[in-house]
Formats: C-alpha cells, sequence, structure tokens
C-alpha cells in the first residue's frame, strides 16, 4: 500500500514522516530527476509505505517539484495522500489542499502545529471543516507526537476503503459554471489519460500547458472552452488564473470564518518579529551574519571539531600499533601485514579521524537551515546575488556546499528556474567542501601550527572570491538572462527537533562512513598495491620505484611551475578525483605516517610556502566523481559535466600559480633575494586587469540601467535607457553633468 | 498606488495582480490575491527585496515584482 505525504513548505512535513515512519526510511530518487524521494514503512504497519514529496505551495507545473508532486500522484496513483496542514498558517495551506482533494484519492488531512494553536488561545471545529472539505480533518502535533496513532489508523481505513473525499462544490456563479461545463466538455478525454475530470477542467481554466497537451482535445472543443472562459473572464472582470485562485481563497476564507478561531498574534509569531528585529535589521543584519557563519566556522575547526578528530586519531593511532603487535607476534605474511597498517590503517583510519568535523559542521547548517535562518540569509542577501545574477535562493545550495557538494547540487532543484539552477550547480564547487577539510586540517597541522583557523578562513575566503569572479563572467557569457522572481514564504523561527536533527546526522555519518569503507577503502588498497610493487609485480623495498611513483612522475611536471614537483603530490592529487579525503589517505600510505605522523612526514615533502600552493589547488581543482555525476544528472550532460573539470581544474592552476608567484615574491623580498622578471610581468598583468575591471564598472554604471529598480521587463528598460541617452545627449549639449544623475 | 509605494508599518488592500507568467502564478498562489490586506513589514538591509505581511504569514518579494501589485491604503486592522 502506497500512502503519499504532501504538503507546503514549513509545515513540519519531514518532523511528520520521522514520526510515522522511525529510523526506517530509504532515500532515492523520483525517477527521471533528481528530486530526493524519501520514503519509509509506517511504524507497525508493514503493509504500508509513506512516500515523501517535495515541499510545494500549489499544482501548477512552474517549479520541478510541483511537477513531481503532480507526475507522481497522477501516474503512480497512491492508495491515499496524507495532506499536512499547519494549523497556524491555514488559510495559505488549505490551498493546496483544495487541489489535492480535486484529484479525487482517498485523502485524509493531518493538522498540524495543534499544540501551538491551542496554547495560544485558538480553536478549530474539526467535524464542520471536514463536512465543508468532504475528507476526514486529524488534528495532530507531529513535534509532541500527538494525534498520530489516530492519523495512521485514518489513513490506512480510507486507503483500504477507497473512501474517494466527498464531491463538493467550492464555488458559484460564473467560475463554477464554467468548470462545470469544461468538466462536461473534456470529461471523456480525461477518463481515457486517467485524469480525474475535475482536475483538468480547472487545470485547463488556470491555462495549465502539460494539462491541455495531454487532453489531446480537437480544434473545435478548444474552440468552445475559451469562449466559455471569456464569457467567465467577462462576468467575474477578471482574467483565467486569477478567477480560479481568488475562488479557492474565498471558499478557504468563508470556511475559516466559520470553523477556526484565530488567536490575534501568536506567541510563536511575536517572537520570530523579535528576531528578526535583530537578524534583518538594516544595519546589524550583515554583521550578524558574518559572526554567525565566522563562529560556525570557529566552532567546527577550531574547538570542537578538531578537539574530537585529534583524540580520534590518537585513539586510531593506538589501535594500528595494537593491531600490527598482534599481526607480528601472530607470525602473519609482512605483504598481508603492510596491507593491513601501512594501506588500511593509515589511510582509512586517517580520514576517519575527521568524522566528528564534518558531522559538526553537517550540524551547524542542518541547524541554520530548520531554524528557519536560511530564508532570512536568502532575504538579506538577495541583493547582493542578484549581482551576479542569481536569487537569494541560491545561497541555500551555496552554504550547503560548505559541507558536500552532492546534496547542494541536488538542493538547486528547488530553484524555480533552470537558469539558476545551473548557475548555482557551476559555482556551488567553489563553496569549500567538508571532505577539503580533512586535507587543511591536517596541512595546517603541520605548516601553520600557530594560525590554523586563520589560514582555513583564507582558504574558504578564496573559494567564495573565486566563486564571485566566475559567477560574474558566467553571467556575461554562459548564462546571460534575467534572474527570475523572489518569491519567498519566511517562515516562524523554530527550535531544530531533537529528533530531525538526530535523524540526520545518523544518516550524514552512515552516508560518511559507507563511503570510508567503500571509496576510500578501494582507493587506499589501490594506491597501496600501485606502491608496494613495481611494474613487474615484484615487491619494492622503496616507493619511489614503485607502479605508482612512475605514473606520479608522469604528471608531477605539471605541478612543478607551482612549486611542488614531488610524484608523491601528484598522485594524491590524482586520488583526490575519487574523493577529496583520499589525498590524505595517499599520503598517508605513501610516507607509511599514521594519523599523527603525517605532519612531520608532510614537512619533508613541503615549504610553507608550497604547501599552502598546494591547498589553493586542492580547494579548487575538480569535484570528486560523486558531485560530477550528480553535476552530470541534474544539467543533463556528460559533455558539461566534463566541462566542469576541465574549467575547475584549469582555474586551480591559474590561481595557484598566481598564489605562489605573489608568496615568492613576498618571500623574496624579506630573504632580499631578486625579483624574477617573471614576477614583474604577473604582477604587471594582475594590476592591468585590476584597473580594466575597474573602468568597466565604471563604464558600465554610466552606461547601462543597472542601477535603476523601474524596469521590470525588458523593454521598458530599453525605452529608459533610450530616454536617458537622448537625456545626456541634451545635458552633453548645455555643458550640463546630468549622466551622473541617478535615475529613480 | 503600486505595493512598493506603500510605507512600512502601514496596511492596504489589495486591488489586482498585474505581470504574467510564472511570476503571477506564484503570487496568487501565495494568496496575493483582490480583497487580500498586506502590510509592508520591512526593507532588506540592502534596500531590495522587501517583507510583507498577509494572511498571518511572512513572504519576501522584489521590488520590482511589488510594482505590479496595485493596492489601496486600508488601515482597518
Amino acid at each position: 500500500m502506497m500512502i503519499a505525504l504532501a504538503g507546503n513548505q514549513n509545515c513540519g512535513k519531514t518532523t511528520l514522516f520521522n514520526q510515522l515512519t522511525g529510523s526506517n526510511q530509504h532515500v532515492g530518487n523520483f525517477p527521471g530527476v533528481t528530486v530526493e524521494r524519501k520514503e519509509g514503512v509506517i511504524r507497525g504497519h508493514k503493509e504500508a509505505t509513506v512516500v515523501d514529496l517535495p515541499g510545494i505551495y500549489s499544482l501548477s507545473p512552474y517549479s520541478k517539484d510541483e511537477i513531481v508532486t503532480r507526475d507522481y500522484i497522477l501516474n503512480q496513483h497512491p492508495d491515499a495522500i496524507i495532506n499536512i496542514v499547519d494549523a497556524m498558517n491555514i488559510e495559505r495551506n488549505l490551498y493546496l489542499s483544495m487541489q489535492l482533494i480535486s484529484l479525487g484519492i482517498p485523502m485524509v488531512i493531518a493538522l498540524n502545529m495543534m499544540d501551538e494553536m491551542r496554547s495560544n488561545g485558538g480553536t478549530i471545529k474539526i467535524e464542520d471543516m471536514e463536512k465543508v472539505l468532504g475528507v476526514p480533518v486529524i488534528p495532530i502535533s507531529a513535534s509532541k507526537n500527538e494525534g498520530i496513532d489516530e492519523l495512521i489508523e485514518t489513513v490506512l481505513t480510507v486507503a483500504k476503503q477507497r473512501k474517494k473525499p466527498v464531491a463538493q462544490d467550492f464555488c458559484e456563479g460564473a467560475v463554477h459554471r464554467t468548470i462545470n461545463a469544461v468538466n462536461h466538455l473534456i470529461e471523456d478525454h480525461a477518463e481515457r489519460i486517467k485524469i480525474p475530470p475535475m482536475f483538468a477542467a480547472t487545470k485547463l481554466i488556470e491555462r495549465d500547458q502539460p494539462i491541455e497537451n495531454a487532453l489531446e482535445l480537437n480544434q473545435h472543443e478548444l474552440h468552445t472552452i475559451s469562449e466559455c472562459i471569456e464569457e467567465m473572464e467577462k462576468e467575474t472582470d477578471t482574467d483565467r488564473k486569477s478567477a480560479i485562485a481568488d475562488m479557492r481563497y474565498c471558499f478557504i476564507d468563508k470556511l475559516c470564518g466559520n470553523t477556526v478561531v484565530k488567536p490575534t498574534e501568536s506567541k510563536q509569531h511575536r517572537r520570530s518579529i523579535r528576531i528578526d528585529n535583530i537578524l534583518t535589521d538594516k544595519y546589524l543584519a550583515i554583521p550578524v551574519f558574518l559572526g554567525i557563519m565566522g563562529l560556525i566556522f570557529y566552532l567546527t575547526f577550531g574547538v570542537i571539531g578538531s578537539t574530537l578528530s585529534d583524540l580520534l586519531a590518537v585513539g586510531i593511532d593506538k589501535l594500528s600499533a595494537l593491531t600490527a603487535a598482534w599481526l607480528v607476534q601472530a607470525g602473519v605474511n609482512p605483504v598481508v601485514r603492510s596491507l593491513l597498517i601501512d594501506g588500511v590503517f593509515a589511510g582509512v583510519g586517517t580520514v576517519l579521524s575527521f568524522v566528528p568535523t564534518i558531522i559538526v559542521m553537517f550540524l551547524f547548517l542542518s541547524l541554520l537551515e530548520d531554524s528557519g535562518y536560511m530564508t532570512r540569509i536568502a532575504f538579506v542577501m538577495d541583493k547582493l546575488l542578484r549581482k551576479i545574477g542569481l536569487s537569494g535562493r541560491s545561497i541555500v545550495p551555496m552554504l550547503v556546499g560548505f559541507g558536500c557538494s552532492v546534496p547542494a547540487v541536488m538542493a538547486t532543484r528547488t530553484l524555480p528556474s533552470d537558469r539558476d539552477r545551473k548557475m548555482t550547480i557551476l559555482l556551488t564547487p567553489y563553496m569549500s567542501c567538508s571532505a577539503k577539510l580533512t586535507i587543511y586540517g591536517m596541512f595546517t597541522m603541520a605548516f601553520f601550527p600557530q594560525h590554523r583557523a586563520l589560514v582555513m578562513i583564507v582558504l574558504y575566503a578564496l573559494g567564495i572570491c573565486v566563486g564571485i569572479i566566475a559567477g560574474l563572467i558566467i553571467n556575461k557569457t554562459l548564462y546571460k538572462g534575467n534572474p527570475v522572481p523572489f518569491v519567498m514564504e519566511l517562515p516562524n523561527y523554530r527550535l531544530p527537533s531533537l529528533k530531525t536533527t538526530g535523524l540526520l546526522l545518523w544518516e550524514k555519518t552512515k552516508d560518511f562512513l559507507s563511503r570510508a569503507f567503500t571509496v576510500i577503502f578501494l582507493a587506499t588498497l589501490a594506491i597501496w598495491f600501485l606502491q608496494s610493487f613495481d611494474v613487474r609485480i615484484n615487491p619494492v623495498a622503496d616507493s619511489a620505484r614503485s607502479m605508482l611513483a612512475a605514473i606520479g612522475r608522469l604528471i608531477s611536471p605539471v605541478f612543478a611551475p607551482l612549486g611542488f614537483n614531488d610524484w608523491k603530490a601528484s598522485t594524491a592529487l590524482l586520488t583526490g578525483f575519487a574523493a577529496k579525503e583520499t589525498v590524505i589517505s595517499t599520503f598517508a600510505v605513501l610516507t607509511g605516517a599514521g594519523a599523527s605522523a603525517l605532519p612531520a612526514a608532510l614537512s619533508a615533502m613541503f615549504t610553507p610556502v608550497t604547501a599552502f600552493v598546494f591547498l589553493v589547488f586542492t580547494l579548487l581543482y575538480t569535484p570528486c566523481v560523486a558531485t560530477i555525476s550528480v553535476v552530470k544528472r541534474e544539467m543533463g550532460s556528460g559533455l558539461k559535466a566534463l566541462g566542469v573539470v576541465v574549467m575547475q581544474t584549469g582555474v586551480a592552476w591559474a590561481v595557484a600559480f598566481v598564489v605562489y608567484r605573489v608568496c615568492l615574491l613576498f618571500t623574496g623580498w624579506r630573504g632580499g633575494a631578486a625579483l624574477h622578471a617573471l614576477d614583474f610581468i604577473l604582477l604587471g598583468a594582475v594590476a592591468a586587469a585590476a584597473v580594466l575591471t575597474a573602468v568597466h564598472a565604471g563604464r558600465h554604471r554610466g552606461r547601462h540601467c543597472s542601477g535603476c529598480s523601474a524596469c521590470g521587463d525588458e523593454a521598458v528598460c530599453a525605452a529608459q535607457c533610450g530616454r536617458r541617452h537622448a537625456r545626456r545627449g541634451q545635458g552633453r549639449g548645455r555643458g550640463h553633468r546630468q549622466e551622473n544623475r541617478p535615475v529613480d | 498606488m503600486t505595493l512598493n509605494n506603500l510605507p512600512v508599518g502601514k496596511r492596504a488592500r489589495i486591488l489586482a495582480v498585474r505581470g504574467e507568467g510564472a511570476l503571477r502564478d506564484r503570487l496568487l498562489d501565495m494568496g496575493l490575491t483582490p480583497h487580500t490586506q498586506v502590510m509592508i513589514r520591512k526593507i532588506a538591509p540592502m534596500g531590495d527585496p522587501i517583507e510583507l505581511t498577509l494572511r498571518g504569514y511572512e513572504l519576501t518579494l522584489r521590488i520590482d515584482d511589488a510594482q505590479k501589485i496595485d493596492v489601496e491604503e486600508d488601515d482597518r486592522a
């Protein structure tokens, strides 16, 4: 039995899903698209599976999420729908409910947040509401686990009895007549393609293209329908889409007027407004945002993460030493011993020691998201992101990118336009992912023990800066065009639930561990094998004579201009394509050092300058295989994914080269060494680029109306530009300086 | 008057939502239908977008888009 869970965003859907299924969940994708599909068995009812559909506000065919939900319900025919409705925000939530009811599938409304409603003095007449809507309504509180048993029982009953919603007339007058007329006309077509006729009729009036195409109406039918609609538009004195939306909201207003006693203003809402007085304040918002992000990074790298990681590293080393002693005692073959100790323990063990840091990073990101602060960041940063042609919404995937690029790229699905999605996908890898933390952690420990946090912040900032420059370039070249509308709900702040956060972290830990024991484990074994044997599969005493050294030497000239042409470094970078953590496990295997001894081993390979350059390169070079495969799916093109690999690596090399030369310049000056001619050329090039950019920016501001907020569409914009040019011409003629005056 | 000209803290009633396509559908879906009462709660630190209160919840939209919404001031609570 299949139960679909549908509802608005921010109405407690994930919490309810967790309550329904417990930890018994399975995450996958909807067929053909990368919208995440979570499903789980309802606890105590093995026969019933619940599918978590994306959070949406309407069944219009605009965002990917809406289309997925529609297609799922229309094509997969779930046995029942649980529609979760936020009682505190009931009007807008019921807008979706009305569309779901018209689908004619057994349905139950789960009225969530009833605890909040009651504690604020509000009530809802449940029975009256059930009668008007024609479906069972169950008051619940997902976060307090109230009413869940009754909900499960009711939904299983309606599913078993195939109890469709009792047919209701949501409206009267002209809209009602038109829906009925269209319904009558298309009934046969709708039944042929198995779409509920009432739903199809309403969607047709809303000018829903996918439904219109699916119905395959003939010219005569289309003509009759458009005549009906025109008549309705005349009679209601508004257009078709507005008439339907108005009809739904009028019905809801009436329903709520009769059944809902609303508290004047809830405590939660008042609290939210008070918090926003600081968090989105005109002057405080940006400093507070920077402060919060700074604190998160400091806590992740400086306090919690590294302390736990260091402890774990010591533990793993102890375990490794104990195992080694035991293996010797047991007289195990030295090659097998080397495989276990130098391969598995050194490689996988080193990576495992970073689990706490990565989990802490995810914890903070999920707190930002679940508390509702992420939407405020989008609100505050929208104008800034618009400068690179994106909207504030893109900040969510980008911040998730600091955790892992894979979910970040997948998070772009919530963006409403294709262009925004693709551009955000291209920029997300510049947000340094947490797997790279293993590399930064190890290198800063070895080379900058006094300034670990500072070096990391510089790296993150560098990634963001390069990302912004890339964004500006992509916006002007690859993906020209206007950003899409930015219409977003700012939900009340909520204390994230312990269970939801716990489950998410458990999910991430499992994911990381399974990667450590699959991809990283295999890569480690491969590296161990390649470095322990030569081309003729003879064991080598010195890994410098191994197969791996031969491969590493082949590519190391590429990195010579960056200051590190050690074959071990190039090999580590090569294996980093499998997963970023393998860079460190490769170093561990190649130097035969465990987590505690690795810093010393690295010091022999790099100077502080080349170590920093190496970090810059790892920060920017190609994302890992997992990310590339998601990028390929999301962009729908293997070629574009390959383009990402090439571009990122190219950019990484160029930036690392500049950083290396600039670093050398400074250390050279201090050391009194003569400057290389190349340094002058480089500095000259950088200065020229800076001047050109500045000049271009200045000219740009003067010429286009990028700063004018008046022009919504291009025609108006062009007209205004034209007028400005004309005026500027006159101004010049009269010797005025009118062109500097801002328009609007 | 259009919505972007409404002073912060003042209430108004929506007369019509202009514009077209996805933006307009989204605005209507989110409950910005004629006769709905709205209030501008605040303007983002960088001057755009704006935060509205309507139907008991907060919604943000850009000034460009707010220009497509006709309102009349209406201070009845």
